[in-house]
């Protein structure tokens, strides 16, 4: 690991200030992805600014009844916190599904939402690798990739996006806030996180030197009822090879609201549009779930070894979806 | 044979007792390898190849030795020479470290960075710039690989075995299964890195290690370094996990050995967890063909069984994949075969029931299909092949009580109740099935030495290079002890892990326990004897005490050859979602039968732990090797999954009893047998929930979901 | 800016206060193991990838490799060591002894501080990933134990008694609450 100075922010605009002029800088926030890719050597940086200590550690209700979160706030708190069990169940239960106990005790929102990928090629210096470094080949591609990516990947980059915590947030509409030495801003999830294209060491619209303060979900009624479903090799303590957060409101047999989310399968938490399109205002059936899924993993380009998410992401469409509406009942 | 004389009852042996060493390990205070500080310390970090084949064209020492506290760049340009040969079981060429400029494997040590300080040390090896003149390899294992060969002779050897007519009884079965079984690179991961410390004091090499063996340590570098044996000491007091891995390959141990050597000051080497999948030895992926041809009942005509494995191009160790053959069934016929192919990877080596483990997943998933094809129960098939004698030895049976494990198992697992279809149980999204599968492991004795102390004060101190790997050796140990001095436990103090108390087995082979305590009984006998000769009483000892030694070499070799085996039965109820393809294992059960048991306390931990491998084989591990680098994938505890918390249901284990005076310990071993048949009966469990079997392992999600393809 | 690669904290560990000055580099595992001579906290993996270096921090359990210890400063460090009150062992502690909760023992230093942890937690009524439905407080049950113990992995494969253990001492640690 490269020597590097260490300075603690007290407030968020000190924080900004610190690395502002700074591009070998980068935010501590619980460490447990930065520090690991430091000792790796993948990160490097000459300047940690210590975050976590920011006031930004809580849940705030707002009048329309949106929460935003601290970016602060760590996962265990996230998940325990009343509001969120209760009206983003699914949230709860996908940041409870990620890491351990301890490592969701030091990992921080912003820091979940900013964690690199777990490809291992990405973390072997003496590999190819156009995400750490931009230009020298994608080794996953036509090598191991059993758990990568088979929606939205291009020939330079197929790894995934290891976040269970941002598959929740995306399906339900969660607003990224940031703060830059210009002022604060807001990225909708869906716009945070870059198409892969030929720039895959370009993760997300983060402008650079930014620092995330928190995330608002905005009120949704569906949320109440939702579910966060995580397949992996084993029970506990594994990344996913494939996961969907789903929320689903039925009337009368007729589906009026659905999310559906998935992870596991892209550069970024996918988003499943194209289903939930196919699903509202028709039949809540095991058939139109199945439907649904085949019209979104349309687009699905499995590579040569990990076709198997296919069937599944579609199986687990159906079997969540048909979960939620049995609940319902 | 089983004798019908029992041991003598005891107080101590066949009771519950807690470990000796509990509360040092539940406090912190039990100190390993990389936890001892010593004045001066020097951090030694490992660089290993990133090529798997070719040669080092440049090691650029100037850069790191100017970086802070780095105090040397140890690298074959400058290493100190090594005596070829040396080898814990025959020579082993993985021991000769920096030796020269040719690199076999990703991963191979090819230089050493030492410094003041861990974090110094660390960053100097980052930085050192190696490059190499790379050579074409192949690290691609396959069942048909042109490269396959018999094995070198060996006394670990198997040799091929044709015995009767297989052709002929193979045309004459009325039922034939014909399948090919395979098993993954699995890597041991005891949770302590290896660490050495080594230091020169008083004209003495002094090495505090973590291995399975200290005086077999001691031994491999008095050889390597050129020394008297006797001026080698090696310590080893609390060990954190072995399974096979600490004391065949010493890479740790002989680098700070080397470095300290050179600096003249106490250095330390400690394997990263990335360094232990390639420097430690690992279970070969295998590729077994297994033939079984039966009477229209069942009744075995003939057992074929094929194992392949890959080997390095260092050093040959082949998995011998066909132990489990030649004990468990009776044939008329056996063709037994064992293949090595010498490619561009790690060395592998023993790990947890080496061969065994392997083996039973082949030969018990065939038993099982054969069951199927016959249709006949699963616990019948095997009944109805009971042999009489070592199927393959002709030797007698020390003792044998595989049909009782396999009854008092099915009667408390509620086998009787099994409807046999495949397929057909549900319990919402889960499909659920049932498996059984028989497991054998071998129950050797290694020749050891051991001394009893009758101190003055009363009490009485044995001295055994034993090792407690967290077998809870050093507990029976002193239950044996206690038993043969007829005294207390509390009376006794158990001195074990140095080297400089002799010759003694490691902890290996599921032999540790039987040898030590064999050496000790006779200790004991000899104690007796010469106190009783004592004039006077216990209370006149002189200061230093009396003290006795023995050494069961001879006894050993004077023994007549007996086919000794530990046997058992495993089951294994599971869960399968055939649309997620998840599988839970619910519950497994373990009978076994592996002679005198000296603390139930501790045995049952341990063969749950074997029956925890087992499980972890079935469903987690898997070592996936990256034919672009020849590297690992997977080479972390994020990547190579072993089971965890939430994996784990409920695993009982028991036994029954049996007195075996082969070894007149009447010990057995038990450390191994725990795991072998434990992914078969898993993997049986699979095809009676799905109506799919599974023959390659491990039953991942995607092979689940594809319906078992390879 | 001036470049400061170390820095002088203060540690409070076990109820003592040290100042030291570390290497910014430095974890708070190796700052425990190698400057405080607190060896009872063990390295697995140095990757947040097995839970042998557990430790509390401010009575929450955390991987003290991926803490890097500049960062813990002024916070209150529980080792294993710190765990005992004199003699008397700390009930999970010795639940782990009585029920054999362990093998090589080298896991066992963080699955104790893991353990420990993971009673208070349900005391808070925190979830987990085995809570059937996250609204409701969950179960004192061994289901749930596997699954918040899962970050601490044990090769010995011991997980059954560990298991036990530490349903036994939530139980007590119930019945006394």
């Amino acid at each position: 690991m490269r020597e590097f100075d260490y300075r603690r922010a007290a407030d968020a605009h000190e924080a900004v200030a610190l690395l502002s002029g700074e591009p070998e800088a980068r935010f501590l926030g619980g460490g447990t992805n930065l520090v690991d890719l430091m000792k790796t050597g993948v990160e490097n940086p000459a300047l940690l600014v210590d975050v976590r200590g920011l006031p930004l550690d809580r849940i705030e209700v707002a009048g329309d009844g949106a929460l935003t979160i601290g970016a602060t706030m760590t996962n265990s708190d996230l998940a325990a916190h009343p509001e969120v069990r209760h009206r983003y169940p699914a949230l709860a239960e996908a940041v409870l599904a990620g890491a351990s106990g301890q490592l969701r005790n030091m990992a921080t929102v912003g820091g979940n939402l900013l964690q690199r990928t777990r490809c291992g090629y990405f973390t072997d210096l003496s590999r190819p690798c156009n995400k750490r470094e931009p230009g020298s080949g994608c080794s996953a591609l036509n090598g191991e990739h059993h758990n990568h990516a088979i929606l939205g990947w291009s020939e330079h980059c197929v790894a995934t996006n290891p976040s269970d915590m941002a598959v929740a947030l995306a399906a339900f509409d969660a607003v990224v806030r940031v703060l830059t030495p210009e002022g604060s801003a807001e990225i909708p999830l869906a716009d945070f996180y870059l198409p892969v294209g030929d720039t895959p060491h370009r993760e997300t619209a983060l402008p650079d030197g930014a620092l995330i303060t928190g995330v608002t979900l905005p009120a949704a009624p569906v949320a109440a009822r939702s579910r966060y479903r995580k397949v992996r090799e084993r029970a506990s303590y594994a990344f996913a090879n494939g996961s969907i957060a789903a929320a689903l409101h039925v009337e009368d047999g007729t589906v009026r609201d659905v999310r559906i989310a998935f992870g596991a399968v892209a550069s970024r938490p996918w988003r499943a549009r194209e289903a939930e399109r196919a699903l509202i205002g028709g039949p809540a059936t095991p058939e139109a779930f199945a439907a649904a899924a085949d019209a979104e993993l349309a687009a699905a380009r499995p590579l040569a070894h990990n076709g198997y998410k296919v069937p599944l992401i579609r199986n687990l469409v159906v079997s969540t979806l048909t979960e939620l509406q049995e609940a319902a009942r | 044979m089983t004798t019908p004389a029992a041991p003598p009852r005891t107080s101590a042996t066949g009771t519950p007792h807690t470990r000796r060493e509990g509360r040092a390990k539940v406090t912190g205070e039990a100190r390993y390898t990389g936890d001892i500080p010593f004045a001066e310390l020097a951090h030694g970090w490992l660089v290993t190849s990133t090529v798997a084949r070719g040669r080092i064209r440049s090691v650029d020492t100037d850069t790191v030795l100017a970086m802070p506290g780095v105090l040397a760049v140890l690298h074959p340009g400058n290493a100190l020479r090594l005596t070829p040969g040396a080898g814990l079981m025959g020579p082993d060429a993985n021991l000769q470290l920096l030796q020269d400029d040719r690199v076999p494997h990703v991963g191979w040590p090819v230089a050493l960075v030492v410094a003041e300080t861990q974090e110094q040390a660390r960053a100097g090896a980052d930085a050192l710039v190696i490059t190499y003149d790379e050579e074409p390899y192949d690290t691609a294992f396959r069942a048909d690989h042109p490269g396959l060969r018999p094995t070198a002779p060996s006394p670990l050897a198997m040799p091929d075995v044709d015995q009767g007519d297989p052709d002929a009884e193979l045309a004459a079965s009325a039922v034939v299964v014909d399948r090919e079984y395979t098993t993954p690179e699995e890597f041991h991961n005891a949770m302590e890195p290896h660490a050495a410390m080594a230091r020169w004091e008083n004209g003495r090499l002094e090495v505090v290690d973590s291995n399975q063996g200290s005086y077999a340590v001691a031994q491999v570098l008095a050889a390597l370094f050129s020394l008297d044996a006797d001026t080698v000491r090696v310590r080893s007091e609390h060990v954190g996990g072995g399974f096979g891995s600490k004391g065949l390959r010493l890479p740790h141990t002989v680098l700070a050995v080397m470095a300290t050597t050179i600096l003249h000051r106490p250095v330390r080497v400690v394997l990263t967890r990335r360094q232990m999948f390639s420097l430690v030895g690992h279970r070969p992926a295998t590729a077994q063909r297994v033939r079984l041809g039966a009477d229209a009942d069942g009744r075995l005509r003939v057992v074929e069984h094929e194992t392949a494995s890959p080997t390095s191009t260092v050093h040959e160790f082949a998995e011998q994949s066909t132990r489990h053959s030649r004990t468990l069934y009776a044939a008329d016929a056996f063709r037994l075969r064992t293949r090595v192919v010498p490619l561009d990877v790690p060395t592998p080596g023993f790990m947890r029931a080496p061969g065994w483990a392997p083996g039973s997943f082949a030969v018990e998933s065939a038993m099982d299909e054969l069951a199927a094809e016959v249709g006949v129960d699963p616990i019948a098939l095997r009944l109805r092949n009971e042999p009489e004698t070592g199927p393959v030895s002709g030797l007698p049976f020390s003792s044998r009580n595989l049909v009782a494990c396999l009854e008092e198992g099915a009667r408390r697992f509620g086998w009787a109740d099994r409807d046999p279809r495949p397929g057909v149980r549900r319990d919402g999204r889960w499909l659920l099935g049932t498996g059984v599968a028989a497991a054998a492991h071998s129950a050797g004795v290694g020749a050891s030495t051991a001394a009893i102390t009758a101190e003055a004060d009363g009490t009485y101190t044995v001295r055994v290079t034993a090792a407690d790997i967290g077998t809870g050796a050093r507990t029976a140990l002193g239950q044996i002890a206690a038993d043969a001095l007829e005294v207390s436990p509390e009376s006794v103090r158990i001195r074990i892990a140095d080297s400089d108390f002799g010759l003694a087995w490691l902890a290996g082979g599921s032999m540790g326990t039987a040898s030590w305590a064999w050496a000790i009984n006779e200790a004991a006998v000899a104690l007796r004897k010469k106190l009783a000769d004592l004039p006077g009483d216990m209370a006149d000892l002189p200061p230093e005490g009396v003290t006795a030694h023995a050494d069961t070499t001879e006894l050993l070799a004077a023994r007549e050859q007996r086919e000794s085996h530990g046997y058992g039965a495993q089951f294994a109820e599971v869960a399968v979602d055939p649309a997620s393809g998840e599988v839970r294992v619910r519950r497994m059960l373990g009978i076994f039968a592996v002679g005198r048991v000296v603390n139930p306390l501790t045995a049952r931990n341990q063969f749950i732990g074997g029956m925890t491998w087992g499980l972890s084989m079935a469903l987690h591990e898997e070592g996936v090797r990256d034919d672009a680098s020849g590297g690992l994938a997977n080479g972390d505890l994020a990547g190579y999954h072993v089971a965890a918390n939430a994996d784990v249901p409920l695993i009982e284990a028991d036994w029954i009893d049996e007195h075996d005076t082969y070894n007149p310990s009447g010990i057995k071993g038990l450390g191994e047998i725990g795991i072998v048949g434990g992914a078969a009966a898993v993997a049986n469990a699979v095809w009676h929930a799905t109506g799919v079997r599974h023959r390659h392992l491990p039953i991942s999600l995607e092979r689940v979901l594809s319906g078992g393809r390879r | 800016m001036t470049s400061t690669r170390s820095t002088e904290i203060s540690l409070r560990v076990n109820g003592e206060t040290h100042s030291l000055t570390v290497d910014n580099r430095t974890t708070l595992l190796d700052a425990l193991r190698e400057r405080l001579d607190l060896t009872g906290t063990k390295k697995g993996c140095d990757q947040g990838q097995c839970g042998a270096c557990t430790v509390l921090l401010d009575r929450q359990r955390v991987n003290s490799c991926l803490q890097l210890a500049v960062a813990a400063e002024g916070r209150d460090v529980t080792t294993i060591e710190g765990l005992a009150d004199g003699e008397e062992l700390h009930p999970v502690q010795q639940a782990f002894v009585d029920l054999d909760g362990y093998q090589c023992g080298y896991c066992t230093p963080g699955q104790i501080c893991s353990a420990v942890a993971v009673i208070e937690e349900l005391a808070r009524e925190w979830p987990s990933a085995a809570t059937d439905d996250v609204r409701r407080p969950p179960a004192v049950s061994e289901e749930e134990i596997r699954e918040r113990m899962s970050g601490n992995l044990c090769r010995c494969g011991a997980y059954v008694n560990i298991v036990r253990a530490v349903t036994q001492a939530a139980k007590n640690e119930q019945v006394n609450a």
